[in-house]
């Protein structure tokens, strides 16, 4: 399989993962608790943020989308694979290195009621990366920045010496953006960001990342469950269950054209402000729950509820392959031709696997 | 239309806080009859869950007052005694709230607090209740009910518990069911099949819901009428066509403009921004006079939206096209550029 | 109004505020909101002010006591409480006030010692067990257990009994008791905030363990840490006396609440005045001091802050 003929013109990666696992002990009740099990919350993820971008990573509740974010920074240690950022090796940072990732990714989180420590002002959280990075000098030139950070972030700077309580959770987003955005990075992680706050708040604080992302030249990975925000700011749409990236592509084409019975299913569960529309849809609904990342079927790890499942799907992992007619689009589905790793070669190999043939950009 | 289920009337809240009183309802009216869903839609602190507690009686007496007329089958609820009251609510009106993990009881199994909301009202042997307790459960359609039962709710998802709830909600048959946020915790594919759930078991039991959310989507795929609320009152009501296909309140406008759609088509055109509603709710101890949305209103010109609350009128002519006869109500003096107005 | 990111109003600010430079210190201290909540809630208020009143009468007991401490008199022995003698006088002939008076620096001196020993090794124990777990967690607290698991005054008694009496010995054999306790209340404290998404959010911008553990998670973990220090005061000047109630804490003659109880026991039936005046110096310090820890629980609430309203 070569893909770089199908595969986009050649696009710059700032974060790249290959293989990137994040496994959860599951410990047994004894004296040594022992681990049982493990919860494969990212189960091998092939996945590239190309620079300038807005990557959206969509999926359900547990499917990992999170700690793949989390994991991308190495806020939580990833059990398995690479991260690479900007040509870095994320995973194999020493602690001086380490920080200076930490300046160059910032992250926003989903609960803005919780994501600031509630005894410090806005201006201490504000300023916490400028002290920690030794950015911006003295006292002095760390308020003006925090000054300069908060107007970016549509707040009035003179709010800088009040405490988190005072504020709304649209004004508290807005903090945690400007906290993020004080080392000047070149990549920002925002993690269900807009999910805890009302409508129109929501609509506020995405026209704020969008202006964000264009003025400063941002690289953006936009973590959310929602389905319509993600295809309204991302360029690109990552779809991921169970711990792997299932399709991905422009947003576009994945949101269009879906090519995963897995994504058309998301997609037609949405639900959209037209009931006319709403009446006359048709769902594809899925039968059961998500298994349990604990538990991962074998093969595909849609079959338990795939309306499309046949023979291969339990003994063939799938791997991404191109598929529709963007360039880029990429899905792990078996109906567009069986590609990937035989159930038995992996279950051998699972300690060393080999490298998967089939990834986007993987063959450069 | 036959009688209708529930018929709440000029409906007012106050609580009592340390900053004041809070007016969180004020005065409203609307009525849900057999077999209809009639959705309240608004944000955070626009007074739609309080509404609907205070229909129950769940408001702490102590600082919450509630006046006007709330009537079940033409019965009312706010005047009627606490054990009356109790005697009414199993049967007559089912709950489902959104948080399905402390609505349950952790350390009882499913078949025992399905079987307690069954032999509450009625039913009386043991043997009896469970059976109609797996019954119940396969109607929501969980699936291995027999096993189901004797399960304790950390040991199902999300979805089942909702769908445990919605069991529970509907193990009498209650005239009216409330479904507060009842799927907003949960995933859009599992919300799909409650939302599937809740529709057929309406139409086989024609059961009057009233279903509060803050999702324009979920109304648009669920509710016969709509009834948005802002600063504790209904700016807006109508059918759900009328409502989100021809909003005439600028704060409904300005909701559905905020929704990023996932169906426009873009092209490979610059997506534009989204519109906003500039600033917060105002706080329920402090309303604006006159329109409660002018503080944040972007098309404000009428001398009269600082001092005179505008009336709920009728939105006029063309929107009367569907022939049901079902009015379309906006509380605004906003009529400038708009010649749908009576 | 579509396409323009919206400044949203800053959250009601006033006119003087509006215009200032922005600074990175907040509008108001947080200990003087602090201490503006407590003054707002009256019993801890009243504690505060009785304890501040004792402890002036410890630092200037030298001015106050109308008589020395060991200033024998035969014939002026077991005096009943007088206008000469307010608390009578004990078997030696001792003014019973001036020894309560000289005595309160030593129950205080020893209790604010032991106390302060073991919220600074309890709390450095506490926060890297709660902080780093697994296997510092194991052994420090282990050892925490160790400790708990004696007697408390058994254990007392037992550092007494290898370093000797005496005010200082006597600080640290209450501290050893009190050091699993602080541990134990401040690892608890910091399990809960540790998981605290601002901890995350901070990390994620690259602050450093020790910044971490100084500025985000000892101050939020400190609330429960501060009540238990207020209620560790009482018991310890309650311990101190135990323990010169049983000869092994001050030594006779020096004045110490304790002792003097232990020493008035005796006369009990004879002149109650011996005992009950110290004993009611030692209920009198407890109360405040347990008020006071009452007191201080609700006002580290950050709720109670809200309340307040700083901004609304």
């Amino acid at each position: 399989m070569d893909l770089t003929k199908r595969a986009e013109p050649e696009r710059d990666v700032l974060v790249s993962a290959r293989g990137l696992e994040v496994h959860f002990p599951i410990r047994g009740s004894g004296f040594r608790r022992r681990p049982i099990g493990a919860v494969r919350a990212v189960d091998g993820v092939d996945l590239d943020v190309y620079r300038g971008e807005t990557l959206g990573l969509v999926g359900e509740s547990g499917c990992g989308k999170s700690t793949l974010g989390n994991a991308l920074l190495r806020l939580v240690p990833p059990t398995g694979g690479r991260v690479t950022f900007d040509g870095i090796d994320v995973t194999a940072l020493d602690r001086r290195r380490l920080r200076e990732l930490r300046r160059r990714a910032g992250m926003v989180f989903q609960d803005p009621f919780a994501s600031l420590d509630p005894r410090r002002t806005v201006a201490q959280t504000v300023s916490e990366p400028l002290e920690v990075h030794g950015l911006a000098g003295d006292r002095r030139e760390r308020a003006a920045r925090v000054g300069e950070l908060l107007e970016l972030v549509g707040l009035d700077p003179a709010v800088a010496g009040r405490y988190p309580h005072e504020f709304s959770g649209g004004q508290r987003q807005r903090v945690g953006i400007a906290r993020a955005l004080a080392g000047e990075p070149d990549f920002l992680v925002c993690d269900e960001a807009i999910a805890s706050l009302d409508v129109s708040v929501q609509a506020q604080v995405l026209n704020l990342l969008r202006r964000l992302q264009r003025q400063l030249g941002l690289t953006l990975l936009f973590v959310s469950h929602d389905l319509s925000a993600v295809r309204h700011i991302s360029d690109r749409i990552a779809v991921m269950y169970l711990g792997r990236i299932v399709e991905v592509g422009p947003a576009a084409a994945v949101a269009g054209d879906p090519q995963m019975p897995y994504t058309r299913a998301l997609l037609s569960a949405v639900p959209v402000p037209h009931p006319e529309l709403e009446r006359s849809r048709q769902r594809v609904v899925l039968g059961g729950d998500v298994p349990s990342p604990a538990a991962v079927p074998s093969g595909c790890r849609f079959r338990t509820r795939c309306p499309d499942v046949f023979e291969p799907c339990p003994d063939v992992d799938p791997a991404l392959q191109p598929v529709g007619s963007a360039p880029g689009h990429l899905a792990a589905c078996h109906l567009h031709g069986v590609v990937g790793t035989p159930v038995a070669a992996e279950a051998d190999g699972a300690a060393d696997r080999p490298p998967r043939a089939a990834t986007g950009s993987a063959a450069r | 239309m036959s009688e209708p289920v529930l018929e709440v009337e000029d409906l007012r809240v106050d609580l009592r806080t340390p900053r004041g009183t809070a007016h969180v309802v004020n005065g409203l009216s609307y009525t849900v009859g057999r077999g209809e869903t009639v959705a309240v839609v608004g944000e955070s602190g626009s007074g739609k869950s309080v509404s609907v507690l205070a229909l129950l009686g769940l408001l702490p007496s102590r600082t919450a007052t509630v006046t006007g007329r709330a009537a079940l089958q033409g019965e009312d609820l706010l005047t009627m005694s606490k054990n009356r009251l109790r005697e009414v609510r199993g049967p007559g009106v089912g709950m489902v709230f959104q948080d399905p993990m402390t609505s349950l009881n952790p350390v009882l199994t499913i078949g025992r607090q399905l079987a307690e909301a069954v032999r509450a009202h009625g039913e009386s042997s043991k043997a009896a209740a469970r059976e109609r307790a797996v019954d119940l459960l396969r109607e929501v359609g969980l699936p291995d009910p027999d096993r189901a039962v004797d399960r304790y709710p950390h040991q199902l998802s999300g979805g089942m518990r909702q769908r445990v709830i919605i069991a529970i909600a509907l193990a009498n048959s209650p005239a009216l069911l409330i479904a507060d946020e009842a799927t907003t915790a949960l995933d859009v594919t599992v919300q799909a099949q409650i939302i599937e759930l809740v529709d057929r078991l309406q139409e086989d039991h024609g059961t009057g819901v009233v279903w509060i959310t803050h999702d324009l989507g979920v109304v648009a795929g669920i509710a016969d009428r709509v009834l948005v609320m802002y600063g504790g009152r209904c700016v807006e009501d109508g059918t759900v066509d009328d409502v989100l296909e021809r909003p005439a309140h600028p704060y409904t406008r300005g909701l559905l403009g905020a929704l990023p759609d996932l169906a426009e088509e873009t092209g490979d055109g610059e997506v534009p921004d989204l519109a906003t509603v500039p600033g917060v709710p105002p706080p329920p101890t402090d309303l604006p006079e006159g329109c409660v949305f002018w503080p944040r209103c972007p098309v404000r010109s009428d001398p009269r939206c600082e001092t005179e609350q505008p009336p709920l009128d009728l939105v006029g002519g063309p929107l009367l096209t569907k022939g049901d006869g079902l009015p379309h109500r906006a509380a605004t003096w906003c009529r400038e550029g708009d010649d749908r107005w009576t | 109004m579509t396409g323009q990111p919206y400044p949203e109003p800053a959250a009601s600010p006033t006119a003087t505020e509006a215009g200032r430079e922005p600074s990175l210190r907040p509008a108001r201290p947080r200990w003087r909101e602090t201490l503006g909540l407590l003054a707002r809630n009256p019993t801890a208020a009243g504690a505060a002010t009785v304890l501040v009143l004792v402890a002036l009468v410890a630092v200037f007991d030298q001015q106050l006591a109308p008589e020395g401490p060991n200033e024998i008199s035969v014939e002026d022995r077991l005096q009943p409480p007088s206008t000469e003698h307010w608390f009578g006088t004990d078997d030696l002939g001792r003014d019973v006030l001036s020894r309560i008076i000289l005595g309160a620096s030593v129950s205080l001196r020893v209790g604010f010692t032991a106390v302060g020993i073991a919220l600074v090794v309890g709390t450095l124990i506490g926060l890297l067990a709660g902080y780093y777990g697994k296997w510092v967690d194991d052994v420090l607290m282990r050892f925490m257990d160790v400790i708990f698991a004696f007697p408390a005054v058994l254990l007392a008694i037992a550092v007494l009994a290898v370093r000797g009496p005496g005010p200082t010995n006597t600080a640290i054999a209450i501290a050893v008791v009190y050091v699993p306790i602080f541990a134990r209340v401040t690892r608890a404290s910091v399990l809960g905030v540790r998981e605290e998404v601002y901890v995350r959010a901070s990390r994620s911008v690259g602050a450093s363990d020790l910044r971490l553990l100084t500025r985000h998670i000892l101050p939020n973990a400190a609330p429960p840490i501060i009540v238990q220090t207020s209620i560790s005061l009482a018991f310890a000047v309650l311990a101190e006396a135990a323990l010169s109630f049983l000869g092994l804490g001050t030594q006779p003659p020096n004045p110490s609440w304790g002792l003097m109880l232990a020493e008035g026991r005796g006369y009990i039936e004879l002149a109650w005045w011996i005992a009950f005046f110290p004993g009611m110096a030692i209920f009198l310090v407890v109360l405040c001091f347990n008020l006071l820890g009452d007191g201080l629980r609700d006002v580290l609430d950050p709720r109670q802050r809200t309340a307040m309203g700083g901004g609304r």
